[in-house]
């Protein structure tokens, strides 16, 4: 923790304690943590994601009790937990709907990381690692989506794991290492399983260094301009932002609450409640909305380009899509950190958002026609964005003034005009 | 660690290398413990053994085609009508994507003439499973469409192969591949 602590250790207990495991001052002191007076409420999804990630947690442990990773029994299993098991349905409906909802948080957290300019200096390192958790969320989501055994579980792995095909040599026997066998089998499900387990925990370790690392840095905030006076220019994290992230929290539990008990199957896919069968693929195989966009600009490469066959070519391209969000802390060469004073660079995001949703609807649509070229725009865009328009709107754009210090554009209420987002938030 | 301490000359002391030689010792232990780590995830003993399967193709009338399960992979067989087999025979090399034949039962560079991807021209072999991302193209059961090239054709994404089972159209990159197999009797086969 960056700042001065305040705990003062009030009984003989916590003076033992404190001189052994300060754990009562380190909770003491997250608890103060001082914190930008001025955040919106698109800040509260970082403990949005926090909860998500309990609550998958906890349904997942619960689910794991009664689930059985072998071929011939996982689909039953879960039939079982639908059926049978006491409040089966809603751990299972939860933990469905909750990686659903824990996507939708994550999207819209690096979506406002990305407009408030979080990833810069010098926060570099909070938003890698949020890229890493990104990573192991999608891993731990598609070995997820594979264990209730269906066939868009099924063949979904299998066109997974046959992306690594596209690499020349090394392909195959990778495919056959992840697989344990030729084709996707029980080998494959039980070391889905149980890396399914694994990886929650994982997130769990980077979180924390995650959350580590912006309490060394400071947050950012909607203004992107550092705290300057600590006592002007913040709040004690509780009971400030604990109440504001708690009522967030609650809301968006609605939007949970609102899948789970009216529309629970609403986000996957019928074909789904079909045991897989190896022999017969479904006509139509789409992944979970949240990876769509990248399954879209997986088909956009459609043509060869030099050796790089259209498969291998897709196939980079989305990996590139995530690689590239790693370098954008250097790739954006704007001085100014929040997109609220940056006119030209708002056009350019919102932009950047269109594209992202309108790929993650072309990823539901069959790859023919019309909609191959959008994917190919969007697709050209989306990697325009981070790596011609970012770098040179440094070099071209004037942005406006910026506020003094966070107090000042408080009081003075000097919000620009030009932003709707930031003041819909607020 | 002290190996690189400058308190003595350029020298490395005694110590310095029994650190360099217990660090490079756990360096090659830990190298070791991966080894079997890695290699359990590879198809075990168990997977390998239903390598081979027999087939009889005795109850196969012209025409008809059916899908028996190899190494948990479909594989397509097909007795082909006469004409299937000629307009196979006569596709020129030139309208083919993938001019290679694919056939683990010849050269890796054997080009995809149909001779090359058949061993009795009346019946035609292949591991259905579509070389673009690995889905099982139709055609084979009755009533299935079987694409552009009347042979099979694959829903994912649209790929269509011909009598042969090789790649006419669509994003697919190679002909469908023909598995190791051998004529055990006049009208059975042993896949693998």
């Amino acid at each position: 923790m960056s700042h001065q602590s305040t705990y003062k250790p009030g009984s003989a207990i916590e003076r033992w304690l404190d001189r052994r495991l300060p754990i009562i001052r380190f909770s003491a002191d997250f608890m103060e943590f001082p914190t930008p007076k001025n955040l919106n409420y698109w800040w509260t999804f970082g403990a949005i994601l926090a909860v998500c990630l309990v609550i998958q947690i906890i349904t997942g442990v619960v689910l794991a009790m009664h689930y059985t990773p072998e071929k011939n029994l996982a689909f039953d299993s879960v039939e079982h937990i639908m059926r049978d098991v006491n409040y089966g349905w809603l751990m299972r409906y939860v933990h469905a709907n909750g990686a659903s909802m824990f996507f939708l948080a994550v999207y819209i957290h690096m979506f406002r990381g990305l407009y408030y300019g979080s990833y810069k200096e010098p926060r570099e390192m909070v938003w890698i690692l949020g890229v890493v958790i990104f990573l192991l969320m999608m891993a731990t989501a598609f070995m997820g989506y594979v264990l209730p055994w269906g066939q868009m579980s099924f063949w979904g792995a299998t066109v997974i794991t046959n992306f690594f095909t596209a690499f020349p040599i090394v392909g195959e026997p990778i495919k056959t290492l992840l697989l344990g066998g030729p084709s996707v089998d029980n080998a494959t499900l039980n070391r889905f399983f149980s890396l399914h387990y694994l990886l929650p925990f994982a997130i769990f370790g980077v979180v924390a260094i995650h959350i580590w690392a912006f309490h060394t840095s400071g947050n950012n905030n909607p203004t992107g301009v550092e705290v300057k006076d600590v006592k002007k220019d913040t709040l004690p994290f509780h009971p400030y932002y604990t109440v504001k992230d708690g009522f967030a929290i609650a809301v968006f539990m609605l939007l949970l609450a609102a899948f789970v008990f009216f529309n629970p199957n609403g986000l996957g896919h019928p074909d789904n409640y079909k045991p897989a069968d190896p022999l017969v693929t479904p006509p139509h195989i789409v992944p979970e909305w949240y990876f769509l966009p990248f399954y879209a600009i997986l088909r956009a490469i459609t043509f060869n380009i030099g050796p790089i066959t259209s498969k291998l070519g897709g196939v980079i391209a989305m990996f590139s899509s995530i690689m590239v969000l790693f370098v954008l802390p250097w790739l954006d060469t704007s001085k100014v950190r929040s997109m609220r004073y940056r006119p030209v660079a708002q056009l350019w995001f919102v932009l950047f958002v269109i594209a992202c949703v309108w790929l993650g609807y072309l990823g539901g649509q069959p790859a023919e026609g019309v909609f191959v070229i959008q994917a190919q725009i969007a697709t050209a865009y989306y990697f325009a964005f981070f790596l011609i328009i970012l770098p040179l709107l440094g070099v071209f754009e004037k942005a406006k003034p910026l506020p003094k210090s966070i107090a000042d554009s408080v009081l003075k209420h000097d919000k620009p005009t030009a932003t709707p987002i930031a003041q819909a938030a607020e | 660690m002290s190996a690189t301490d400058n308190s003595h000359g350029a020298e490395p002391t005694r110590r310095d290398f029994i650190h360099i030689l217990a660090l490079a010792t756990t360096a090659v232990g830990a190298a070791g413990a991966v080894v079997p780590l890695v290699q359990q995830m590879n198809p075990d003993a168990s997977v390998l053994a239903l390598s081979t399967k027999e087939v009889d193709l005795s109850s196969l009338e012209v025409g008809q085609a059916i899908k028996v399960m190899w190494q948990g992979k479909p594989v397509f067989i097909r007795r082909r009508t006469a004409e299937e087999i000629e307009t196979s025979e006569d596709t020129p090399l030139s309208d083919l994507k993938d001019p290679i034949a694919r056939n683990d039962n010849i050269a890796a560079n054997a080009d995809a003439e149909d001779k090359n991807r058949v061993i009795n021209p009346q019946y035609i072999v292949v591991v259905g499973v579509c070389t673009h991302l690995g889905c099982v193209p139709l055609g084979t059961s009755p009533g299935e469409v079987r694409g552009d090239y009347g042979g099979w054709f694959c829903p994912c994404h649209g790929s269509h192969y011909d009598n042969s089972g090789r790649i006419r159209k669509g994003p697919a990159p190679q002909n469908l591949e023909v598995p190791k197999y051998v004529f055990v009797t006049d009208s059975s086969i042993r896949v693998g």
